[in-house]
């Protein structure tokens, strides 16, 4: 605070003296950074050991992947997206296990929330940044079956392919429900579900307002992409594939 | 990239107030006119290299090593100039992830930014992974509506900065978003956040009156407009006074000129914000003199 006070004197002092200038006119415009400026060679340097680094990081091979994924490939469901959801229920439920007891029944995501597709070949620790650059971290929610029900309603009333596991869900072609399931049973209203996401989507983030009625919440401290990093290194040869976890009959 | 220009009068914002004996002005020999250069980013998020030359919107577009050539070309030709920076340096490239912001500062110091300010994104390593990063930073930090008091960040954010260029007295200061359900608890911890209008008010009054700034341009992290209430750079300039420059970021907009606005008095007052992933850079001239024509006279904007 002191130095502040120091500071606002001596800005106060520079200040004083009472020049009498008001614009008289003023221009304004924006640049484009195109291709054809030249680089700065000094600061071009500096940034090279750096990007050297971070390449070598990024281009490590984690897993071999056989075809194309990409968020576009269902209407309810996406290979991508249940290798997210189902890599989510695989690797946090031991820690959520260890630390409350208790297990994650499902797992909700956002489709907004993939942000690349991942191409066939190597999947490389850049292919997990790409899909997931953000900071997200895992969050489990216990939610009540009212709550989790008016999940079911988000996910319908959408009509997204959100990235779930732990349920099935098959709509008519009508939207009307056909048959919902949580870990393979009916959903009770009374009971209550772990509900693994992420922190932003926890505070209600794409209008999941359902999360808000959390009772009790746990954060896993795991980062989505780190967990997605591991779940790579974890396997040899990555093949998730589009599914019946949540269908329209057609 | 060719633009299309139009001229537009405006009294000149405000930037008379508190500056006394106008009148007098027009019998005294005329003073040199001045040039000041405002060069400004916002939302770069970590994007150090150039988007890849297939990238589908901004295919080569950016790049710190690049920037850095146009600035110091702005330099030469006028060394009374200020770079500034509207916040979410953080966030975006693996860059930020392995080194936590270090890069982002370092270059920014080499190009010698003159001030930046917070936005919501600076948080994402929490406010101790802001704090951490702050050393490899030779420029301010500015924000006037957060209080840091009871954070790590007590004492090293001003609210404002007044620089002196050719002789000229440029106020700036910095505002930033509702940190509340844009950024976890966790991470801004008891950074308080008040109402960026009513500080804005406080400040500019500060900076006119008792600073003597000629200039005042606010540095601004609340997004250009919004549909509901929320605050915006639209609605700051709407709602004060004696602003000539809000330079804004947090929305990346991109704006095909800058905005002239009015204010609460009826004057004019510029809105500029330049996208993101720096594949832009912001360029505001003003040309100073001492005609001092107060209400009516004013600056020609040519945006």
């Amino acid at each position: 605070m002191k130095r502040y006070l120091l500071f606002l004197l001596l800005t106060a002092g520079a200040c004083k003296f009472n020049d009498n200038y008001t614009p008289a006119r003023i221009e304004g415009k924006q640049l484009e950074i195109t291709p054809d400026i030249p680089a700065n060679d000094s600061l071009e340097n500096f940034i090279t050991p750096y990007k050297e680094h971070i390449n070598k990081e990024m281009e490590e091979v984690l897993a071999y992947l056989p075809y194309n994924l990409s968020k576009s490939d269902g209407r309810y469901n996406t290979a991508i997206g249940n290798l997210m959801a189902d890599a989510l229920i695989e690797l946090s439920n031991p820690i959520f296990n260890k630390r409350t007891g208790e297990n994650i029944d499902i797992v909700l995501l956002n489709y907004g929330g993939i942000r690349s597709s991942i191409a066939k070949g190597d999947v490389t620790t850049r292919s997990a940044f790409q899909v997931m650059p953000f900071e997200n971290e895992v969050v489990v929610a216990a939610l009540k079956g009212e709550a989790v029900r008016e999940m079911i309603h988000y996910l319908i009333d959408s009509g997204t392919a959100h990235p779930v596991a732990g349920i099935e869900l098959q709509l008519e072609k009508d939207n009307s429900i056909k048959k919902v399931l949580i870990q393979g049973k009916p959903l009770e209203d009374s009971a209550t579900y772990y509900v693994a996401t992420n922190d932003y989507l926890l505070e209600g983030g794409d209008s999941m307002n359902f999360f808000l009625k959390a009772e009790e919440a746990t954060n896993l401290d795991y980062k989505i992409r780190n967990l997605l990093i591991d779940y790579f290194k974890a396997k040899d040869t990555l093949n998730p594939v589009r599914d019946q976890r949540f269908i329209k009959v057609e | 990239m060719e633009r299309r220009k139009f001229i537009q009068s405006t009294a000149a914002a405000g930037a008379l107030a508190g500056i006394g004996s106008l009148g007098l002005l027009s019998f005294t020999a005329a003073k040199k006119p001045k040039h000041i250069t405002i060069l400004h980013t916002n939302d770069v998020h970590s994007h150090i290299e150039p988007f890849d030359n297939g990238h589908a919107q901004y295919p080569g577009m950016g790049g710190a090593a690049r920037r850095y050539t146009l600035i110091n070309q702005i330099r030469q030709e006028n060394p009374h100039t200020l770079l500034l920076d509207a916040g979410d340096i953080f966030q975006g490239t693996p860059y930020f992830n392995y080194y936590g912001g270090e890069l982002e500062f370092k270059l920014m110091s080499k190009m010698r930014y003159d001030a930046a300010t917070i936005g919501n994104h600076d948080f994402d390593n929490g406010i101790d992974g802001l704090l951490a990063q702050l050393p490899h930073a030779k420029f301010p930090f500015i924000n006037a509506n957060y209080n840091f008091d009871n954070t790590v960040l007590e004492g090293r954010i001003k609210p404002y900065q007044v620089f002196v260029r050719d002789g000229i007295k440029i106020g700036v200061f910095g505002v930033g978003i509702e940190l509340k359900g844009l950024v976890a608890k966790k991470h801004y911890k008891e950074t308080e956040y008040h109402n960026p209008i009513d500080t804005a008010k406080t400040i500019v009054k500060q900076l006119r009156e008792e600073e003597k700034c000629e200039l005042v341009i606010c540095l601004s992290h609340l997004g250009y407009e919004y549909r509901d209430d929320k605050v915006s750079d639209q609605k700051l300039a709407a709602a004060t006074k004696d602003i000539d420059l809000i330079i804004g970021g947090h929305t990346h907009t991109f704006l095909p000129k800058p905005t002239v606005a009015l204010n609460a008095i009826g004057e004019k007052v510029l809105i500029n914000q330049v996208g993101w992933a720096g594949v832009n850079i912001g360029r505001i001239d003003f040309y100073l003199d001492s005609s001092g024509k107060k209400n009516g006279g004013g600056a020609a904007i040519i945006v």
